[in-house]
């Protein structure tokens, strides 16, 4: 059966072999960069071509469809065009920051790529802190935000760059509150043992309704930190042109870009490890032959297909809703979102206590 | 008080409910309409490959007629260019010489005859004003160019082909090929 377990095993194996241990972790990391940096690229490109042919199909248009079968390559045409393009520092604006900004967002959202689990035994870096670790450095990607905003010297860029900061401030409680609860559940922050106590079937199951109430207040919350329609405050367009990124062109403008889509496929990630067991394959009860049909399918392909699932569902969103103003969104947080999360995490912790779940 | 019209419809101003006021029924909603949107037909029409049909009375780029034996039907009497609301059109006259009978019908033709394709605004009075069924406005639409200058069409781009003489350069341009 086919594991990406094996693959990294067989190279684990082989360079220790080869050479000194020293020089194989060293080979191992340049690895893991390229591995990861590979792996941006190929989601850029996949998630901007999914976004604009689900937004195609729900407005019931096409969508690209000239470059390459189906437009696949639509993408990555863009992004030849964005390399060519010149990448233009306004004159009034602090060089410094402004070229800092786009590589501090994008390194943010490579950091939280560590403790994520693709596959069975597949992790950059098991932590026993993975999901502090996740929302403790998910929140440094509104710096990157703040200093393109004010670095670039223009009034909608700094508007946009607060109102992002207003934004993921706030929604970074509810998110981290309905974390909390699976942690909760769990009694432990390490992803890889959130995943394994979901053997016996998924939180959202597992944990009745206070589970399903947080899994929605997580993907409100997640859809408004990564600043998604319809709550894309930061960078709405009839009011902001395009928000903190208004002055960045080229390259610089595609690597914001990216690193939003990035986000979008880590949170989605997360949410599916929490929620729906990451990499673990769907098992119904007692069923003996179905969960043994299920396990047949690799983890891998457990883990991208909920992720991507989680994708469709943050796009079908933005495709969906028109946006709020920003005193709706901060209401909608502080008023609405919080008590009940905070509500919803006793309930989780008197669930967890009786043990009343599976 | 009495309404204007029959269609007038009382608006609801009555306060929400709670369950109004959680929208999560509305927003579901919202979320079905545009998720059975996915397997909707989708009304394009991709336009280099496919093409709509065009009404018989389609005003496109215009042609310079002939009749059956192919010669020329323009005799250069100015009154599609005098009709012409856009000065689009500009032509000289010349006489016709012994031998030319093959060529043009009367003993007057157009030795020059252009129209600016900029200015033309496709309104189709010159083919109402034309009293030998000599211009016509053809199905052909969207010209593309780089420079003015090839805008500008003459006596070659117009003509149609001759049916005598290229009877299948003409079928083609007809569509009948």
């Amino acid at each position: 059966m086919f594991s990406l377990e094996g693959i990294t095993n067989t190279v684990h194996e082989w360079l220790n072999n080869h050479f000194s241990p020293t020089l194989a972790l060293l080979t191992e990391f340049v690895l893991v960069g390229v591995a990861a940096i590979a792996l941006f690229a190929l989601l850029g490109l996949g998630l901007v071509w999914m976004e604009r042919k689900v937004a195609a199909v729900m407005q019931i248009r096409l969508g690209p469809n000239r470059v390459g079968p189906k437009g696949i390559f639509q993408t990555t045409a863009d992004t030849l065009k964005l390399i060519m393009k010149e990448g233009l520092t306004p004159d009034g604006a602090d060089k410094f920051l402004f070229n800092l900004a786009p590589y501090i967002v994008m390194i943010v959202a490579m950091l939280i790529l560590a403790p994520i689990a693709f596959a069975k035994n597949f992790q950059i870096w098991d932590i026993n802190i993975g999901v502090l670790y996740l929302s403790a450095v998910s929140s440094l990607s509104v710096i990157g935000v703040l200093m393109a905003g004010w670095a670039s010297n223009n009034k909608y860029s700094l508007l946009g760059a607060m109102r992002s900061g207003a934004q993921i401030v706030s929604y970074e409680l509810s998110a981290g509150l309905s974390v909390i609860s699976i942690v909760v559940m769990t009694g432990s922050l390490s992803i890889n043992d959130i995943i394994l106590s979901q053997q016996n079937g998924w939180w959202i199951f597992k944990g009745h309704i206070p589970a399903f109430i947080s899994f929605v207040i997580f993907i409100i919350a997640v859809t408004a930190e990564t600043n998604r329609a319809p709550f894309d405050l930061a960078e709405a367009e009839s009011e902001l042109t395009a928000g903190f990124h208004t002055e960045y062109s080229g390259m610089k403008f595609a690597l914001f870009f990216l690193a939003e889509y990035i986000n979008i496929f880590i949170v989605c990630a997360i949410g599916a490890t929490l929620f729906f067991g990451g990499w673990m394959p769907l098992h119904i009860g007692h069923w003996e032959g179905f969960n043994h049909v299920m396990d047949y399918i690799p983890s891998s392909i457990w883990f991208f297909g909920k992720t991507i699932g989680l994708i469709f569902l943050i796009m079908w969103f933005r495709w969906t809703f028109p946006r709020l103003r920003i005193d709706q969104l901060l209401n909608l947080e502080w008023k609405y979102l919080l008590p009940i999360s905070m509500f919803n995490l006793i309930l989780m912790t008197i669930v967890a206590i009786m043990g009343w779940h599976f | 008080m009495q309404a204007l019209t029959t269609r007038a419809k009382a608006v609801d101003r009555r306060p929400m409910t709670f369950l109004e006021r959680l929208y999560l029924w509305n927003i579901l909603k919202g979320m079905l309409i545009t998720f059975s949107h996915i397997f909707k037909k989708q009304p394009t029409i991709q336009y280099p490959e496919q093409k709509r049909p065009f009404s018989p009375v389609f005003r496109g780029l215009h042609v310079l007629n002939r009749d059956e034996e192919g010669r020329e039907r323009c005799t250069a009497c100015g009154l599609c260019a005098v009709a012409c609301p856009a000065e689009a059109i500009t032509m000289e006259a010349a006489e016709r010489l012994p031998g030319e009978e093959n060529l043009y019908r009367e003993e007057k033709y157009a030795a020059r005859y252009e129209i600016n394709m900029l200015r033309c605004i496709f309104c189709g009075l010159c083919e109402e004003a034309c009293p030998k069924d000599a211009i016509y406005l053809s199905e052909t639409f969207a010209p593309a160019s780089f420079t003015r200058q090839s805008f500008i069409y003459g006596k070659p781009d117009l003509l149609i082909p001759d049916p005598k003489t290229q009877p299948a350069e003409l079928a083609a341009a007809k569509g009948l090929s």
